[in-house]
């Protein structure tokens, strides 16, 4: 079968095997394929060891996979990067310590060669749409956790990317942050029109937050179940306590169960 | 909310930055009284045992009468006589000049040296084949003492036709290089992998991923580096100048005193104050560098300098 061409992101039998030590050569990611189309919500999960965060270096082409192909509206991962068609959020905030707020969300538009007042207006306009007008003066380490990741997603989306990777973005949060920080992805993912393909470990962010929901299994990594997300959009706080949600975790649970007893 | 209870106003902000830089010179004269205190406590406590340890036979170390010891103020009170019996200028002018003569090379030197150290080290960032090949030739120059090296480069600079104030430059650029290639490495190596692959995500090209991000992560590395590397230049210029013969550098003034220690000792004391106050004085320019350049929250980060050399 062939990439489709009109996906977001179109993966054909993606294969990753890392050169092993004693052990011989791992197979982190089997036979991956998964077509996501543009506006999608796609959450990956999975037993840790997996290769959800493999997948995702593979689509940002940050690893090479060793087989199969990988397409992001219809360029190859290395055209989609440097036409800068993808923002990318990590766990760890990744926040450069020496610049300011303001600074740090500028630095993409800075390596992209935009004009000194072109920059702050951009970067001041995602300063607003994460809430965080008022802390532009200051430096990384003054803010919290939850508002240096908003930083973050910030940066990833300035250059106006029509794809956003994120790496457990809420992985080191509160729970009470974490909800908070869901819902305000949403609501930039619902105003932006943004393809989100989005990591995680915790079965409720994944069914709260996708329109589809991918499940992995471990050694070697191959998608096992995907899950549509039937959830009625805008999801509003009292989603979580929708019977639909519950029905919802316990399939993606269950997904996940057979999983494990698999491996 | 602690953010807006951090903010104070402006003026205050800058009473306690004038008391926060008054603090170190405090601090320094501090310390400089308690080793005048030591160093006076520890001679009269010779002469009062008759060089030993109290209530022992163990004899002092060091000897504690006026010819291996002189008193502090009379250390200080050869600075303010002329250095000659007849001569016009004080002793602590002539040390003063000579200190400035020396520092023009010393600076020159760092200058070189630092140069070169963090050219080596961004050479070494990009190339694993380069650190491979070229790394035991900078950990091994360090093991050749200085006073091999500096003859030999007077002898090739004085073959080439050049000023003899070169080769000098050059031997105290030797000693700066090391600790600021070491560090340099360490400080562009430091970034988070995930940076990296933030840089590559803007598919920003390598002389952008330098500047924007490794660079700046170096600095709080590579500050610590120039300080030692400041005092080292000192060090290699006194000692250059030594086989270059320059009559007019500190080197030529701590040997001339060093020959007539026996009869005024306390002169090779105050060309050895003097030496020490070039080295804190030039760190210090450093420091003040290394303010206006690095926010002081990197700065909190830094660690301690390796390759320093002693």
């Amino acid at each position: 079968m062939s990439l489709d061409s009109s996906a977001a992101i179109s993966l054909r039998d993606v294969s990753v095997t890392f050169a092993g030590g004693a052990g011989g050569n791992v197979e982190a990611l089997q036979g991956i394929g998964l077509d996501i189309q543009p506006g999608e919500f796609i959450s990956l999960i999975g037993p840790s060891g997996c290769g959800k965060s493999t997948l995702l270096r593979v689509v940002a082409d940050l690893l090479q996979p060793t087989a199969g192909a990988v397409s992001l509206t219809g360029k190859t991962p290395q055209e989609a990067r440097q036409d800068r068609d993808y923002g990318m959020v990590f766990q760890a905030a990744t926040l450069l310590d020496w610049r300011k707020v303001l600074a740090n969300i500028e630095l993409p538009l800075e390596i992209m060669g935009l004009d000194n007042v072109e920059r702050q207006a951009k970067a001041n306009a995602m300063l607003e749409l994460v809430q965080l007008s008022g802390f532009s003066d200051h430096y990384p380490w003054q803010l919290s956790g939850g508002m240096q990741q908003r930083v973050a997603i910030a940066r990833a989306l300035v250059f106006e990317p029509s794809i956003l990777l994120m790496d457990e973005p809420f992985g080191a949060l509160d729970e009470m942050t974490r909800e908070h920080m869901q819902m305000e992805v949403l609501n930039i993912w619902r105003s932006t029109g943004t393809t989100v393909l989005f990591v995680t470990h915790s079965i409720p962010e994944a069914v709260f937050l996708s329109t589809r929901v991918v499940v992995m299994s471990a050694r070697p990594g191959r998608i096992t179940d995907v899950i549509d997300i039937d959830l009625e959009h805008p999801r509003r706080f009292e989603t979580r306590e929708d019977n639909r949600f519950f029905q919802l975790l316990t399939e993606v649970r269950e997904a996940l169960r057979r999983v494990e007893s698999e491996s | 909310m602690s953010l807006v209870s951090a903010s104070t106003s402006s003026a205050e902000q800058s009473n306690s930055r004038l008391a926060e830089s008054a603090k170190p010179i405090l601090r320094a004269f501090v310390l400089l009284l308690a080793g005048a205190l030591l160093w006076e406590g520890y001679k009269a406590m010779g002469q009062a045992t008759g060089g030993t340890w109290p209530l022992t036979n163990v004899s002092l170390p060091v000897r504690t009468n006026s010819r291996s010891m002189p008193h502090v103020w009379d250390v200080i009170g050869a600075l303010f006589r002329p250095a000659r019996r007849g001569g016009e200028d004080l002793l602590l002018i002539i040390l003063l000049r000579a200190a400035l003569f020396t520092w023009r090379s010393a600076m020159l030197g760092f200058i070189l040296g630092s140069a070169v150290g963090f050219g080596i080290g961004v050479l070494f960032t990009r190339s694993r084949l380069a650190e491979r090949g070229l790394m035991p030739y900078v950990a091994a120059s360090q093991t050749i003492p200085v006073i091999a090296i500096a003859p030999i480069l007077v002898i090739w600079g004085g073959k080439l036709g050049l000023p003899n104030w070169v080769p000098v430059m050059v031997v105290s650029s030797y000693l700066a290089f090391f600790p600021v290639a070491i560090n340099t490495l360490r400080g562009l190596r430091s970034p988070a992998p995930t940076a990296a692959e933030l840089m590559r995500s803007y598919a920003a090209s390598p002389t952008q991923e330098l500047w924007k991000l490794r660079v700046p992560a170096s600095l709080p590395y590579v500050f610590p580096a120039l300080k030692v590397g400041a005092s080292a230049a000192v060090i290699g210029a006194i000692v250059g100048e030594l086989p270059a013969g320059m009559g007019q550098g500190l080197g030529r003034a701590i040997l001339n005193f060093a020959s007539s220690f026996s009869s005024a000792p306390e002169k090779l004391f105050a060309s050895v104050v003097i030496s020490a106050l070039l080295g804190l004085v030039f760190v210090g320019l450093v420091s003040v560098f290394e303010r206006l350049t690095v926010p002081s929250t990197s700065r909190h980060a830094r660690k301690e300098p390796l390759g320093a050399r002693t």
